[in-house]
């Protein structure tokens, strides 16, 4: 299903450039032998990230605004309805541009297909989940600090609060471990393989001998059943169609080690 | 009111009759059961058929209110639409919360059909919420209860349609991951599937819920509190709430009801974690459907709700005054704020309940002799205290203080309390002795070749005369070989030992 979006997006995109918006900085992760929450298979618990880039900051409302005047096909009035739902830049002052206030605040009310095709235009692409997982799961001071109870409560601490508060602005939070920053406490994040990512919808099937209805690897249950963070944005993802988006929906870019951008 | 009733149930009966009901109304014309004494029948008797004329929009309320009872007589389709909202609100005084919430409140909005009723149910999620959520009704009869069916991003809405096969009364909840943090948010509420005869009718119906918090802050601590994880899986709630806030049921906003009045109440229990041991001080239930159930149980003090279940209770109100309704796993009614009020307002029966019809001076045969220890106190004081006088003075102390587990014999209760009489280990270290009446004594002790333990507490309420006086007592009572304490000794094991903190007698 990915494979056939991604086709698309690159019809609807063409082969027209976009030119890397100045601001963009995309750190280096190396990767490695990684645990996720939603392992490979079954019988195997951990994967191994390949090195990847990452952008350090969310994608704005000014840098998707760029993006939508070079791409006009992308401004709310002009989007086919197969890529977005009616709430796509609902938010923006008109269907061009953002308005001053959240110029600068990550873009939300993005369908999956739109912020593919961001990327996609700057020759990047959307982080896949366990690149995303892998950078989200350092702090400040650790590469891996999924145990750290401290460090799991500071992210339900954002859960705790409700969508209604002004986001603040992209980059604006401390930078992690690898020099990422809004991974956590800002907004969800689109990433490459969501469509992917079909969890059961009611959570507490895992286990059941009818979990196989679901294709390839959304066959899999959670495992590190105490990471509700983690679970959470699962269930955030698993409940979002690519053509869905939402006030608390962002995302940024990814790329292969070596691809740049 | 009476006559009203007395119709309704005439008019039951005859619906029942035709069930093969058993049910009547008593020569009294009080009321009675509405419900067959026999089996309904369950699921395989709930298909009344199709739904028959126009679809109707459930009526929704926000607690404590009930919709009023659907009057019908066939199947019907029923439209439920349910919001989702996530909403700051106090959880307490000075203490806010982000609720997830079935229509804003917690406990959610109170849903009533009839059994055999097609239910076309839609989700909506507020454009706002963070979060997906979904809802479980466990009046559904089907694969997670409508939980997968109704899986909802934010700003989005999902449909899906159920036949309410089982009468009764049922919690709903989200039941997205992770399950247990949606509930103790708040997502949870009751809906009510109606006998197709309907419920006997009643002057009032309330609708409350129980439901466990868990926040990072302590109870009451003031500001915006986080949910916390840690607690929730060890159970260990911050509070124990009915609907949702400490004052939601108390103050101006506490249930109001008259004198001779038959009260319904459907209460729940979301939540997620504790059992509630649900009891109204001053009222007994008349009737108890317990686990929402059909059948009812009568004569009721307390009444257990699981998480994840409900019961409809039924009481008279007589005696006009406050009735508080708890969770009687009492510490969560003071500590954790699961307290609410019914007011009852109307006419005093003083051949029911009188109120206070006296107070008077009591004094216990126990303390019947105070001049003693005022005699011994006085002496003590000016230095010309005997051993004689301890002895009595002590003897009335050891009587008000000492003699119930000790026994006025000395000779305590063979592996419960240890012994004074003859006691080896009181009569080996008077120090020790000291130390003990003036801290308590926890653990295994040997006393005579006995082995005891138990606990004593702290006799913080004795001062120094006091205490020597009650030891010298039992030195030379009961055959014990003499001796005695002074105070001046007993002030030195109180400066010297550490008090247990907060030790009260």
């Amino acid at each position: 299903m990915n494979r056939a979006h991604t086709w698309l997006i690159t019809l609807a995109v063409g082969v027209c450039g976009f030119a890397a918006h100045a601001a963009v900085v995309s750190a280096p992760i190396a990767g490695g032998r990684f645990e996720s929450v939603l392992p490979p298979a079954p019988t195997v618990k951990t994967t191994v990230v390949a090195p990847f880039g990452l952008d350090a900051a969310l994608v704005s409302n000014a840098d998707f605004a760029e993006f939508v005047r070079k791409h006009p096909e992308w401004r709310r009035d002009r989007v086919a309805g197969l890529f977005a739902d009616e709430g796509y830049l609902r938010h923006w002052a008109s269907a061009a541009q953002p308005g001053p206030q959240i110029a600068r605040q990550p873009v939300t009310q993005v369908s999956w297909f739109a912020a593919s095709a961001y990327c996609e235009a700057r020759g990047a692409r959307l982080p896949r989940w366990y690149e995303w997982e892998f950078a989200a799961a350092a702090s400040a001071t650790q590469p891996d600090a999924r145990d750290d109870p401290a460090w799991r409560q500071q992210i339900l601490d954002w859960y705790s609060k409700s969508a209604r508060g002004a986001l603040p602005a992209a980059g604006a939070s401390p930078a992690n471990y690898f020099g990422i920053r809004d991974l956590h406490g800002v907004v969800w994040e689109w990433v490459e393989d969501a469509g992917s990512m079909l969890v059961s919808d009611d959570s507490r099937e895992q286990g059941d001998p009818n979990r196989n209805r679901f294709c390839g690897s959304g066959a899999l249950s959670l495992e590190q059943k105490d990471n509700y963070a983690m679970m959470m944005r699962i269930a955030m993802l698993s409940s979002m169609k690519a053509s869905y988006s939402s006030s608390s929906m962002g995302f940024r870019c990814a790329s292969d080690a070596g691809a740049g951008k | 009111m009476m006559k009203n009733t007395i119709a309704m149930l005439m008019a039951a009966t005859l619906l029942l009759s035709a069930c093969g009901s058993t049910d009547s109304p008593d020569s009294s014309g009080q009321e009675v059961s509405h419900h067959p004494v026999g089996p309904t029948g369950g699921s395989m008797k709930g298909d009344l058929g199709p739904p028959q004329g126009d679809p109707v929009n459930a009526v929704l309320t926000s607690p404590p209110l009930v919709p009023p009872a659907t009057n019908r007589k066939q199947p019907a389709k029923v439209i439920v639409e349910l919001e989702v909202i996530e909403v700051d609100k106090p959880i307490a005084d000075g203490v806010t919360y982000t609720f997830w919430t079935f229509g804003g409140t917690v406990p959610g909005s109170f849903i009533r059909v009839r059994q055999g009723d097609t239910v076309e149910f839609h989700l909506k999620n507020h454009p706002g919420s963070k979060m997906p959520h979904n809802i479980d009704l466990h009046g559904v009869t089907g694969p997670g209860g409508g939980a997968a069916s109704s899986f909802t991003a934010p700003g989005h809405a999902s449909q899906f349609t159920f036949k309410a096969l089982n009468q009764g009364l049922y919690v709903y909840h989200c039941a997205t991951a992770p399950v247990g943090m949606h509930v103790a948010n708040g997502m949870y509420g009751l809906i009510l599937v109606e006998p197709p005869e309907g419920l006997p009718p009643v002057d009032q119906e309330f609708y409350v819920m129980q439901g466990d918090f868990y926040t990072v802050g302590k109870y009451r601590e003031k500001g915006h509190q986080a949910f916390d994880m840690q607690k929730a899986i060890d159970e260990n709630a911050t509070y124990v709430l009915f609907n949702g806030a400490e004052s939601a049921l108390t103050g101006p906003q506490a249930l109001k009801a008259k004198t001779g009045q038959h009260i319904r109440m459907f209460i729940g229990n979301g939540g997620p974690n504790l059992v509630s041991s649900f009891h109204v001080i001053g009222e007994i239930f008349d009737k108890v459907q317990y686990e929402g159930g059909t059948h009812f149980q009568e004569n009721v003090q307390t009444t257990l709700i699981p998480a994840g279940g409900a019961a409809t209770v039924e009481f008279h109100t007589e005696v006009p005054g406050n009735y508080v309704l708890v969770d009687h796993s009492i510490f969560r009614a003071f500590n954790k704020g699961a307290v609410a009020i019914l007011e009852v307002s109307g006419e005093a029966r003083a051949d029911i309940y009188s109120g206070k019809q006296g107070d008077e001076v009591y004094l216990s045969d126990k303390l019947s002799n105070p001049a003693a220890v005022e005699t011994a106190a006085l002496a003590s004081a000016s230095g010309t205290l005997t051993k004689e006088q301890q002895v009595k003075a002590g003897e009335v102390l050891f009587k008000g203080t000492c003699s119930a587990c000790h026994q006025d014999t000395g000779a305590g209760i063979p592996s419960v309390f240890p012994p004074l009489a003859k006691s080896d280990y009181l009569l080996a270290d008077h120090k020790r002795a000291i130390g003990i009446v003036l801290n308590g004594l926890t653990g295994p002790v040997t006393v005579n070749g006995a082995n005891y333990n138990s606990v004593m507490p702290p006799m913080s309420q004795l001062n120094d005369d006091e205490v020597a006086n009650i030891l010298t007592f039992a030195l030379n009572s009961w055959g014990n070989n003499g001796g005695a304490v002074t105070a001046k000794e007993v002030a030195q094991v109180r400066a010297t030992t550490k008090r247990a903190e907060g030790a009260a007698h």
